[in-house]
């Protein structure tokens, strides 16, 4: 029963959202043909305990996919931004 | 109706103006508005409504509450029969027509109460232990008749014929509880200018006032005033049943069974509460005492006594034993000798607070101190009980047994989230742990003892509440409440053992000799003891027996009460109404299909519809055949020979633009992209991070900066959302934006050896000549008013064409092209012959792109020998994509007459046992109309030697020989489509 605050939207209810994974693994660069670079990117995750980075896409509002701090012992979320820096 | 005879000429909160029958066991009873089922057949003189679970016991009514474990009920017949329903909660309406559970062939006679009499032999285990042999089938044949033995009511096995509603809700401060301490609570809340939400599971408010004669004035006040604010609501009949992540409540609210129900009005609707903070005024509930025969009909709780007195306005028995181990029972005690009972108390304390004492003897009671009930006498009602005091035992007449060994606060919910309960020894209770700063505890469930308390503490948290939303506004005090209070009990009740037939369940039957048991056989744990005994897992959840159970095991095993410890509370609080959660998403409206803009046209020209992932789409045309077997070959064969149109518009569709689209898409697909030339299209297929193939479909080059993408129908929104993702997250520096416009446009294919001359005909402004659009070209017009897509490619094999017009002129162009196309044959097609056009083509699909194979599985690693910085390209070079066995894509041809393949079958080679996995398997077949035998596409191991399979398909119990051949059985040159 999350409620995440999109920075489009406003507050939404999780349902509108899509989980998408861990927003601290690094992805190498496109060309970057490092096999082990890519195999702790797609496979590699810490499982922390506390505050946690995470993808979330709202499929059902703006579209956009935004980085949520999440703790994940308590489930409360203390930042949510555009995982999309924002060009001057 | 007869007038009843436990019923008080006055009194209660009953409407007696309105009488409402009722049926029990098929017998005609009255009651009034405002009574429950429970009230209602006590004040009509039944006490025995029920059978107990395992030995078949008679069984009355234990409480006034949610926490009752005896009287379940079952109401209503055919498919709205609801077993178990307590019906102490159940408020009498008209019609209602209940049944007593667990009896056969009737309640007074019942033949498994003979268990009764083997229930040394039935103690906890004995079933495991008893019916474990010969061997392990042994088991499962004794477990069909214990089943049937054992149980409470049975549900109907007919649809739920009943409306139901979920919705969420929103509040500032959300209070749990509309006694004293919620209605204090949310008085102050609201006034401080917050939103709020009483949330009550009675149909009335008050909770425990409403059994104070004392308190009717100040809760009628209170309710006029709380009615009256702009800013509270009060939801009745709702049992908050869950607490969850960020102060959600899960409630369920049953409607009012007296506001005329709409035809599709809910019957219960689930409501998700978001509340900013939470006020848990949950009360408390009375524990039994443990002594033999404390099940007999005609043994409650004293604080239920006193509800039926004084709420109900019925007279439960004339000549009552009121056991104690706490001073609160010495009210029940007042309110029954001034009306007239006779009452005993035995106090199991050596002394009672002394004005309480002199009061009851003058009052006319006989008080015995220090003094226990040792055993209940009678079987289907109490005849009397023997008393067990200092100077031994002595036996005492009676019609009613009141019990209290103390309370319970009612703390489940705000242990839902992990907040363990604390143990209080000066209570002899568990009160709610530490809580987070947006939930608050006041009133009875924290704990504290009598009304005054109540509405302080309401008063304080509530404004607390209101305050964690940034309501500060000023809170008028709360009326003051005088009314008799009493204090907590003075010394711990604990359970004497070496009683027989003494329960602590009521419900799941667990004595406590069972504990006795379970402890002696080293299931100490409180979890343990649970799950040995089946203690607390009835329907009620142990409500009334869970502290007594605990304390049992504490005082076997020495140690105390916190160390022994509490199970864990979990959602939901009381049962729920399964259908209720689901609301309206149930049948098709649990995931509702999609239809396209042609649909219209489908049904009416004799398609056969088939749900295909979130659509419904032409299955085939009635006709092309009698059946689908019939009909798909048909199809086929017309659009090899003629030409057919098939509805496209499900296939996801993606507008691409921006002066770096060629450079996205260059990376995202495997293929490369960035030659591609306007007006052209190209194949493509992407990948996963992983370097498995993710999906396929085609992309055409609108303009230099403009791309329009084809997803396949099931991927649609996952593809999207992953194009998405690589340019917010992975390169925010390319200059691409992406959108859905798989709504807006309408898709259909033509294909065949004509195909190009319909076409012709239904657009004559654009040239189809190879020379002016070959295969692999991008026309671009209008139809009507909208813009017009023509894109010849081919899935079938065929010179083939897609078209895509505006979603609004879809049907208009169909017919368009269906009328343009009547000279040349054409005939429309579904998504079998789609199907099978495409496996004799060799063309690879969903059931080949299973989320496993790689680009050189399914033949296609020439693709991208030369490229490199696509999506996937690192992870698809790892050493086990090359593995000597691994699975790649072959054709399989029927080499046996008459016989077929079928998807799924396992591949053998010959002479090996039929045993294990085999060597791949079927992905997809199909009759070929060309060769005139069964084709497929397959997974068969690399390095399997030799050009012919065993196809086993154990289903079935079907083998056929097949060969192994090129996956693509038709035109390997490509001359149909490009000629």
């Amino acid at each position: 029963m999350l409620r995440i605050d999109c920075p489009c939207c406003g507050v939404r209810d999780h349902s509108e959202f899509r989980y998408g994974g861990d927003a601290t693994a690094e992805r190498p660069a496109h060309d970057n043909p490092d096999l082990d670079a890519w195999y702790r990117y797609v496979y590699v995750r810490a499982n922390p305990k506390g505050l946690h980075r995470e993808f979330w896409q709202h499929v059902l509002g703006c579209r956009q996919w935004l980085v949520v701090e999440r703790d994940t012992v308590t489930h409360s979320i203390h930042s949510v931004n555009f995982s999309r820096r924002q060009r001057a | 109706m007869t007038p009843t005879e436990k019923r008080l000429a006055s009194g209660g909160y009953l409407d007696r103006s309105q009488v409402l029958k009722f049926t029990f066991d098929g017998r005609q009873y009255a009651g009034f508005k405002g009574d429950t089922l429970a009230s209602a057949l006590l004040a009509s003189g039944v006490s025995l409504v029920g059978r107990s679970f395992k030995y078949h016991r008679p069984r009355g009514i234990l409480s006034a509450g949610a926490e009752e474990p005896n009287a379940l009920v079952t109401v209503g017949t055919g498919a709205r029969r609801e077993p178990n329903l307590p019906a102490t909660m159940l408020e009498l309406a008209p019609g209602l027509d209940a049944a007593s559970q667990n009896n056969w062939p009737s309640l007074r006679f019942d033949v498994q109460s003979v268990n009764s009499l083997f229930s040394p032999l039935l103690s906890s285990g004995f079933y495991y232990k008893t019916f474990m042999g010969p061997s392990r089938r042994a088991w499962m044949f004794y477990e069909y008749f214990i089943r049937r033995a054992a149980g409470l009511g049975k549900a109907t096995m007919m649809p739920d014929p009943d409306v139901y509603d979920s919705r969420d809700d929103f509040t500032d401060v959300a209070v749990v509880g509309g006694g004293a301490a919620g209605l204090s609570a949310a008085r102050a809340a609201a006034q401080a200018g917050a939103r709020v939400l009483l949330i009550e599971q009675d149909f009335e408010i008050g909770g425990r006032l409403l059994s104070e004669p004392a308190g009717a004035a100040w809760l009628q006040a209170m309710r006029t005033e709380l009615e009256s604010m702009p800013n509270l609501r009060i939801m009745r009949r709702t049992t908050a049943f869950g607490l969850y992540d960020g102060n959600t409540l899960a409630l369920i609210e049953d409607a009012d069974p007296f506001a005329g129900r709409d035809m599709g009005a809910a019957r219960k609707t689930f409501t998700l509460l978001h509340a900013q903070s939470i006020v848990f005024a949950t009360g408390a509930i009375e524990r039994p005492m443990v002594f033999a025969n404390n099940d007999r009909p005609g043994v409650m709780l004293n604080s239920a006594i006193r509800a039926y007195v004084n709420r109900y306005a019925v007279l439960p028995g004339r000549n009552i034993v009121i056991a104690t181990a706490d001073d609160s029972a010495y009210l029940t005690a007042f309110d029954l000798l001034a009306h007239g009972a006779r009452v005993t108390i035995a106090d199991a304390r050596p002394m009672a607070e002394p004005t309480l004492l002199t009061r009851a003897k003058q009052m006319g009671a006989e008080v015995h101190l220090a003094t226990n009930v040792a055993n209940v006498k009678g079987k289907y009602a109490v005849e009397g009980v023997v008393l067990a005091g200092k100077a031994g035992t002595t036996g005492v007449s009676c019609d009613l047994v009141g019990m209290s060994a103390g309370w319970s606060p009612v703390l489940h919910l705000t242990s839902h989230q992990g907040v363990k309960p604390v143990y209080r020894p000066d209570i002899d209770a568990f009160v709610p742990g530490p809580l987070p700063e947006t939930q608050f505890v006041a009133g009875a469930a924290t704990g504290s003892s009598g009304v005054s308390a109540a509405i302080a503490e309401g008063a304080t948290v509530g404004r607390a509440a209101a305050a964690v939303a940034g309501k500060v506004g000023t809170v008028a005090e709360a009326p003051a409440l005088e009314i008799e209070e009493t204090a907590g009990p003075t010394t711990v009740y604990k359970p004497i053992f070496g009683q027989r037939k003494a329960f602590v369940d009521f419900q799941m039957d667990v004595t406590l000799d069972d504990i006795q048991l379970a402890q002696r056989e080293g299931y100490e744990s409180v979890e343990h003891l649970k799950r040995y005994t089946t203690l607390g897992m009835g329907t009620d959840q142990g409500k009334t027996s869970n502290i007594n159970a605990l304390k049992a095991m504490a005082k076997l095993r020495g140690i105390s009460i916190p160390v022994a410890g509490t199970t864990t509370f979990r959602p939901p609080y009381t049962p729920v109404a399964i259908g209720a959660v689901a609301g309206r998403a149930r049948g098709h409206h649990f995931r509702p299909y999609r239809l396209t803009p042609i649909h219209d046209w489908h049904t009416a020209n004799g398609a056969q519809m088939l749900e295909v992932g979130l659509w419904m789409r032409p299955w085939f045309f009635e006709a092309s055949g009698k059946d689908v077997n019939a009909a798909y070959v048909n199809e086929m064969r017309h659009v090899r020979s003629a030409a057919g149109i098939m509805d496209i518009s499900t296939l996801g569709k993606i507008d691409i633009q921006g002066p770096d689209a060629a450079t996205f898409l260059d990376r995202v697909y495997a293929n490369g992209f960035a030659s591609l030339k306007v007006g052209r299209a190209r194949y493509g297929v992407m990948l996963r991070d992983d370097g498995i193939v993710f999906d396929d479909g085609t992309t055409t080059r609108l303009g230099p900066d403009r791309f329009f993408m084809t997803t396949s129908t099931a991927k649609a929104a996952d593809v999207l959302s992953w194009l998405e993702f690589l340019l917010d997250t992975a390169w925010p520096d390319l200059r691409v934006s992406v959108s859905s416009v798989s709504d807006e446009w309408a898709g259909m294919s033509v294909a065949g050896p004509e195909s190009g001359k319909i076409l012709a005909a239904a657009f004559p402004d654009i040239g189809f000549s190879n020379e002016a659009f070959p295969h692999m070209g991008l026309a671009e017009g209008a139809f009507r008013d909208s813009p017009l897509r023509i894109i010849r490619l081919s899935y079938s094999g065929e010179r083939a064409y897609e078209i895509y017009v505006g979603a609004s002129n879809g049907e208009a162009a169909w017919r368009h092209l269906i009328d343009a196309g009547a000279p040349y044959g054409l005939k429309p097609y579904g998504v079998e012959a789609l199907g099978a056009l495409r496996v004799e083509k060799g063309h690879v699909a969903g059931p080949e792109i299973d989320g496993r194979t790689t680009l050189s599985d399914l033949g296609m690693g020439r693709m991208v020998a030369k490229r490199s910085g696509y999506v996937g390209e690192a992870l698809s070079r790892r050493e086990a994509f090359t593995a000597a066995n691994r699975q790649r894509l072959v054709g399989l041809k029927c080499i046996e007459p008459g016989k077929r393949l079928r998807g799924g079958a396992l591949l053998f080679a010959p002479g090996e046992p039929l045993e294990g996995h085999g060597h791949g398997r079927m992905t997809s077949i199909t009759y070929s109309p060309e060769l005139d035998c069964y084709v497929g596409l397959g997974l068969l191991a690399a390095d399997f030697e030799g050009d012919e399979v065993i196809a086993s398909y154990p289903m079935k119990n079907e083998v056929v020989r097949a060969r192994v051949v090129s996956p693509v059985f038709l035109d390997p040159a490509g001359e149909r489509m490009h000629g």
